[in-house]
């Protein structure tokens, strides 16, 4: 950024008039257009300076709700197709108590348990199969087969297995979490040098110890790797499950509800609780990770 | 582990046979154990059927029906092993058919009918192909478009790339039910609402992996086209773009299968009667576990067939840009 310090207060400026002028002159879309073009010139200023690492992206978020609830209002959206961020904000605030049970129902006891389980035993089926090179060879392939497969598909024939319960919902995240965990792992624990393993040959180490302080350490990224793509898959494992069947609580079966009976602005404040618990799993793992690998390039080099 | 040889020394000398040999003979392995297991596990998850079955067929067995439904399919299976194991792989709607059973169906709804029959398993994978390959072009079309973006303007890096990474947190795949609902009462109905939840997933591995490799230039290489005065445009063609390839590739690999599942997802919801997820829900509502089973074989093979043609594409590419490994 070469400008001086007023010159985004000109840019500004000029955004307001074009904003007034617009709203007199032109229809709702051109308005929506400047207020994007205006945003859009802020955040260029603001990218340029310091803390636009948190400031960038959270203007951008503000920018297209603001855009958003203008469409809806100047376009006279129908509330059955779009409904404003204002009116999912009512909905979310009147309806705490029933999307703290379903979050509950379906974070907590559907996706949380069957993620637990499923990368339990993704990684302990890696650190038992990583031992032999055989197993190895055989099942990455047909892992990361596995992983690409739409596995959501199995989840009417574990909802029949498992009954309507939270369970069922469990044994589908457990079964979508476990190949992508386990090929990673795999995959990690194999991404140890041969000096390295010399190394804690030359030191004596016991297997037990050559998995504790040399695969299991350097194995750790790709782990976390995994476990990332896991919490997303979990999410959407539990909802979808719910689709199949699934008592009279849960975010899935209060969406497919909610859509039945047209009344979107709970639909979308489900979706939001959805899109929160995803970004709060998401981000708590990110942390954990920078706290557990941070000797990694990847970590260190945002530093 | 304990070899002499230098890695790879042989490579040149070694019979083709045994290479391949080599490569198959873990994943073979690695299947026949899952099939066995699956053998295994069949016995007792259909116990307490094939044990009804054997008394029906007029066997004297020491628990009741009533008994049965108390009893876990394990101990039913230890109580009975003759019955379960006899009537374990035959039946007509087994808890958990028997891997036999599903090939037969398979082979039975592809090649025993005719493919334009709405019995046909390729009839409905056909239906449910044609919104994957538009969403997935959509999305990775806009994919690679946005992370030009990304890469040439550091407003979008900061302010777009975390709401790109913030979207795939969000399961997008719970809310398709709800876009496929609203564009139908809208009046958008068929390929177009399966084909954006289709590109809306495909859409972000191709972002993030073009990011990467059109960052993949080095500097160097960088440098060397600022000194000839190249414009960003001719940076963009004649240099990231080649080399972001291999990533290109690694991602839109990802972004197919994404793309099954979005359109397999997006046929839940308004009870299609066409097309793979529909076979999924019909044989759902009446207890076909075997048409399941079928119907989830058959998306793992379109799966595994769309995965092998980008790669096709990615050899013959990569090799004639000299870029093969």
């Amino acid at each position: 950024m070469t400008r001086t310090d007023r010159s985004w207060l000109v840019w500004i400026l000029l955004g307001a008039l074009l904003f007034a002028g617009a709203a007199l002159w032109l229809g709702p879309v051109a308005l929506a257009l400047v207020v994007w073009l205006a945003l859009w010139g802020l955040n260029t200023v603001v990218a340029g300076r310091g803390g636009a690492r948190f400031l960038a992206p959270v203007l951008f978020g503000v920018t297209l709700l603001i855009l958003w609830e203008l469409t809806v209002r100047l376009l006279e959206v129908p509330t059955v197709i779009l409904p404003a961020p204002s009116q999912i904000a009512q909905a979310f605030a009147a309806n705490t108590p029933t999307l703290w049970a379903d979050f509950v129902q379906t974070v907590l006891k559907g996706a949380l348990t069957g993620w637990l389980i499923g990368c339990a035993a993704g990684i302990a089926t890696a650190v038992l199969v990583a031992r032999s090179d055989f197993l190895r060879r055989g099942l990455l392939p047909v892992g990361n087969f596995m992983a690409a497969l739409p596995i959501v598909g199995t989840a009417p024939i574990l909802v029949m297995w498992f009954g309507f319960g939270w369970e069922s919902k469990a044994a589908v995240v457990v079964v979508m979490v476990f190949f992508p965990v386990l090929v990673n792992t795999v995959a990690g624990l194999a991404d140890t040098q041969a000096m390295q393993r010399d190394l804690m040959r030359t030191y004596g180490a016991s297997p037990v110890q050559t998995l504790r302080y040399l695969a299991l350490p350097s194995a750790l990224p790709f782990v976390f790797n995994g476990l990332k793509i896991a919490t997303t898959l979990a999410l959407i494992g539990a909802i979808v499950a719910e689709f199949f069947g699934s008592p009279t609580v849960g975010m899935g079966f209060r969406i497919s509800t909610e859509v039945g009976r047209l009344n979107l602005p709970m639909v979308w404040a489900s979706i939001t609780v959805a899109a929160l618990a995803g970004s709060l799993s998401y981000g708590l793992i990110a942390l954990l990770e920078a706290r557990l690998t941070f000797w990694h390039p990847s970590q260190r080099a945002r530093r | 582990m304990t070899d002499i040889t230098a890695p790879g020394a042989a490579i040149g000398r070694t019979p083709l046979l045994f290479r391949i040999a080599h490569a198959a003979g873990p994943i073979l392995a690695v299947v026949a154990g899952l099939i066995a297991f699956w053998y295994l596990a069949c016995i007792p998850m259909n116990a307490a059927q094939s044990a009804l079955e054997a008394e029906r067929a007029g066997a004297e067995l020491t628990t009741t029906a009533a008994d049965r439904r108390t009893m876990s399919g394990l101990a039913v299976a230890f109580e009975h092993p003759t019955e379960a194991v006899a009537h374990a792989f035959v039946q007509e709607r087994p808890r958990l058919p028997a891997p036999h059973q599903v090939m037969v169906e398979l082979w039975d709804t592809t090649v025993g009918q005719d493919p334009t029959s709405r019995r046909s398993l390729v009839f409905h994978a056909g239906i449910t192909l044609g919104p994957t390959l538009l969403g997935f072009a959509i999305g990775s079309g806009l994919g690679i478009l946005l992370a030009i973006g990304i890469v040439h303007s550091r407003v979008m890096d900061l302010s777009v790339m975390p709401w790109a990474i913030a979207s795939q947190t969000i399961p997008i795949l719970a809310i398709a039910p709800m876009i496929i609902v609203v564009l139908n009462s809208v009046g958008v109905q068929g390929l177009i609402p399966k084909a954006i939840i289709s590109a809306y997933l495909s859409f972000f591995p191709v972002t993030v992996g073009m990011v990467k490799g059109l960052r993949a230039p080095s500097q160097s290489d960088l440098d060397l086209m600022r000194t000839w005065n190249a414009s960003a445009l001719r940076t963009l063609v004649s240099l990231r773009l080649p080399s972001s390839l291999p990533y290109l590739f690694a991602s839109l690999k990802i972004a197919i299968a994404a793309a099954l599942v979005g359109a397999i997802i997006g046929e839940l919801p308004t009870g299609a009667v066409r097309g793979l997820g529909a076979r999924l829900l019909a044989g759902s509502y009446y207890g076909q576990t075997v048409q399941i089973w079928s119907a989830l074989f058959g998306a793992a093979i379109v799966a595994a067939g769309l995965v092998a043609l980008v790669t096709g594409i990615e050899r013959l590419t990569l090799r004639r840009m000299g870029l093969a490994r």
